[in-house]
């Protein structure tokens, strides 16, 4: 492989990696702190006004971490992929821009009121600008998943003279049937994410007997929430998702499940290490016929292998592109168990005494990051060997003029402000987590307390 | 179609860098007019809440840059690497100082994070400036259309020119100076006492220098692109934008002396404007210069489809009035004196 196209390859991995760690956890946050909003203003009990309150510090942090690792983003696809950038600009610069101006306005503008303006505003108004600050986050994630979803399954698009596209159907390309089902699997899983933060830091202060009303209050909206969003990621979300790559990613398919052999009945291999060269899969442990029943709702449907395409059309990294989705799918079915325990402890009243439960939920959160990285990098592995499916290559698509020695520069320079802003968010976080939501009666009382 | 987009891509950068360039000057004049913690606060809140919302218009100008002329994104935005990652990294770490400053609550984190506010607004406006002076001096665009930049080389402008240059560092320090003017009037204008007192010192010592930037500047532009005049020669009455400039930054003193901030802060923002509509008027049709004009980008030749730009204004327009309602709700929201004491508890 061309070392500057590796060198932009892992610049624009890392980036969107690292900077997806922040948008799941405020978008998986938004509707839950509009929630407490909603039952503060119902029942005009303090105690979800204070959870709001504190996990709206959370969210602000991780929103900052969010929007200074997303600038790149929108920088990266003219610096480092300008040939892409060039070809495909007419089409998902429609998506990127109407981001800007639908999303990133709104939510920039009502974050700081909403964050900052409980004082200056009526509690309706208050709760107005936390409900546009969600719709404004999911907005974003939707023009991103869109542009994503071009990527994997263009549509609506023609052809120019001078070879690059733009765009022929304004509807075609915001309703591309593969963004739906991506977007509500996407959106699902940062649900889980939010929901399983939550319920750990509910489930790490019970433990530690502190905050007491308070934990139960996160761990139980963590678990009603986990629950509902771990049958989402599975049930109609995930299938939905998974028929779309069986339907027009039938390589990804092939790879995602190291099928190296064509064969009707195909089995579902729930372990065991591929090895593309051989074509072989070492200590396999499978499920007959499953994955034919899966993709085509049949048992013996005919599953096309990666013997069924020309070898520079496979997915190249076959590997990690299996264990990216096996992790995925694996942690979605913890999830599921995790979330059907807790809440039938919640249902018999328990959930708050059951005390190795609530290390469980704690140490779990993690775990969503976890598979949605491992679910994102299922989605890029699975596209390559193409840059957008079918009509431009990976390696056609990077900045030429951008030398491995300037990508190094600034993927070096990245890699140290990035470990700075880890280790800061995590000291931030703890730093509130120690701080505790405070006492809800003088929150109740007082006006105009500060620091 | 094209110079329509030309248009608005033109008006969204000129907000952009009306918004952005007061909260930038007020950060790059922050070390110097504000002694106190207390003065330092004031002078954040007074950009904490708008910012972010100010450099939306950045993104999306940007987006919008990208899907009309995607040749345009692709050839600047690679050929400008080193710069754009480096004000990337600046754009963070003032982020991340503005909004975590009052996280933590002891001298030394507060110092460390004022220095990185302070030092990445100041090289911001520098930077801007330079990407300005770049976009008028010219680079060189390859036959593929296609160029990459050093970040400097001999600092002429000849033909084979870097970033930064003498040229393109005389407009990056004309609009340090000037934005830190710009934002002197905002934090004249939010704040009380010796705060005040001090922005109004600032700004009595940025005027002249703006004056004499801007016309350094003028000079230089016209002595080395003559051919930027021809668009004024053509339309005669276009002379009246250069004319504008130099009554706004008149406007300023005569504001300044009469506690007019409010006034002052809109002639600078009219300053800024024209300072622009004068430069990409010049330029037009012509979006990027290359060092050999045959291979100038223009907005004829890196634009997309017609159907592709009259869908967008479709969805533009009602975006934008939405994004427009906003900005004007959330600055009569936050308008008035920065008071410290209304904080909520996690304030600045």
């Amino acid at each position: 492989m061309d070392s500057a196209l590796l060198i932009h390859r892992l610049h624009f991995a890392f980036t969107v990696t690292f900077h997806y760690l922040f948008p799941q956890l405020t978008m998986g946050l938004a509707p839950l702190i509009v929630a407490f909003k909603t039952l503060a203003l119902r029942t005009n009990n303090q105690k979800y006004n204070a959870a709001a309150r504190f996990w709206a510090k959370i969210f602000g942090i991780s929103f900052v971490m969010g929007v200074v690792t997303g600038i790149p983003m929108e920088f990266q696809f003219g610096t480092n992929w300008s040939h892409f950038s060039r070809f495909a600009g007419g089409v998902i610069g429609q998506t990127l821009a109407m981001e800007g101006t639908f999303a990133f306005f709104l939510e920039s503008a009502f974050l700081g009121l909403f964050l900052y303006g409980e004082k200056r505003l009526s509690p309706k108004a208050h709760w107005f600008s936390g409900l546009l600050v969600f719709l404004g986050a999911w907005i974003s994630g939707y023009f991103i998943v869109a542009t994503d979803a071009w990527m994997q399954h263009p549509v609506a698009y023609t052809k120019l003279a001078d070879g690059s596209v733009t765009l022929a159907s304004f509807w075609g390309l915001v309703f591309n049937p593969w963004a739906l089902w991506q977007y509500a699997h996407n959106m699902a899983g940062a649900g889980l994410t939010g929901a399983f933060v939550m319920m750990a830091v509910g489930a790490y202060y019970l433990l530690s007997r502190v905050h007491v009303d308070q934990a139960k209050l996160y761990v139980k909206t963590g678990v009603i929430a986990g629950f509902l969003f771990a049958l989402l990621l599975v049930g109609p979300t995930g299938d939905g998702q998974g028929r779309n790559v069986a339907q027009s990613q039938p390589a990804a398919l092939a790879g995602m499940e190291a099928l190296f052999k064509s064969q009707q009945g195909a089995p579902l291999l729930l372990m065991g290490q591929p090895d593309a060269a051989s074509g072989r899969i070492d200590n396999p442990l499978a499920v007959p016929k499953l994955l034919s029943l899966l993709a085509y709702r049949s048992w013996n449907a005919d599953i096309k292998g990666l013997d069924a395409f020309p070898q520079d059309e496979w997915p190249q990294n076959i590997a990690l592109l299996y264990y990216s989705y096996h992790i995925m799918v694996g942690l979605g079915i913890i999830f599921m168990l995790v979330m059907l325990i807790a809440g039938i402890q919640l249902l018999r009243k328990k959930l708050y005494d059951t005390r190795w439960l609530l290390w469980v939920l704690m140490l779990c959160a993690p775990l969503p990051y976890v598979a949605n990285t491992a679910g994102w990098m299922t989605a890029e592995l699975g596209r390559q060997p193409w840059l957008v499916y079918g009509l431009m290559r990976t390696a056609e698509g990077f900045s030429k003029t951008v030398t491995a020695g300037n990508a190094w520069f600034t993927m070096l320079g990245f890699l140290g402000m990035y470990t700075l802003l880890a280790i800061l968010f995590l000291f931030l976080v703890y730093r509130e987590l120690e701080h505790g939501p405070g006492v809800v009666a003088a929150a109740a009382s007082k006006k105009g307390v500060r620091k | 179609m094209p110079t329509l987009w030309f248009c608005i891509t033109a008006v969204m950068v000129a907000v952009y860098v009306v918004l952005d360039g007061f909260d930038l000057g007020a950060g790059a004049i922050y070390l110097f007019v504000s002694r106190t913690d207390d003065e330092r606060r004031k002078v954040i809140r007074s950009i904490g809440p708008v910012w972010d919302g100010n450099e939306v218009w950045l993104l999306a100008g940007g987006g919008v840059l990208y899907f009309t002329f995607p040749q345009l994104y692709a050839s600047a935005f690679s050929g400008f690497y080193l710069a754009l990652m480096m004000v990337l990294w600046m754009l963070m770490g003032r982020a991340i100082a503005l909004e975590f400053r009052s996280h933590i609550n002891t001298p030394v984190w507060k110092s460390l994070l004022d220095g990185v506010f302070a030092i990445s607004s100041i090289l911001l406006t520098i930077f801007l400036g330079a990407a300005l002076g770049n976009v008028i001096r010219g680079v060189p665009i390859g036959p593929d259309k296609y160029f990459f930049l050093p970040l400097w080389t001999n600092f002429r402008v000849g033909a084979n020119p870097g970033i930064l240059d003498w040229y393109t560092i005389l407009s990056g320090l004309c609009t340090a100076a000037a934005l830190s003017l710009h934002g002197a009037h905002w934090v004249a204008l939010k704040t009380d006492r010796d705060l005040q007192k001090r922005s109004r010192t600032a700004a009595a010592v940025l005027w002249p220098a703006t004056l004499l930037l801007t016309i350094l500047s003028g000079l230089a532009t016209f002595t080395m692109h003559p051919w930027l005049l021809d668009n004024y020669k053509k339309f005669p009455p276009a002379y009246v934008l250069l004319l504008g400039v130099f009554i706004c930054l008149g406007l300023m003193p005569w504001f300044r002396s009469k506690g007019k901030y409010l006034a002052a802060w809109y002639a600078s923002a009219l300053y800024l404007t024209l300072m622009l509509v004068a430069g990409i008027y010049a330029l037009y049709p012509v979006i990027l210069p290359a060092t050999d004009p045959s291979r100038n980008l223009t907005v004829w030749n890196s634009v997309t489809s017609d159907y592709a730009m009259s869908i967008a204004i479709r969805w533009w327009i009602p975006g934008i009035i939405l994004a427009v309602v906003y900005f004007v709700y959330i600055y009569r929201k936050f308008a008035g004196k920065v008071n410290l004491a209304d904080g909520s508890d996690h304030g600045y």
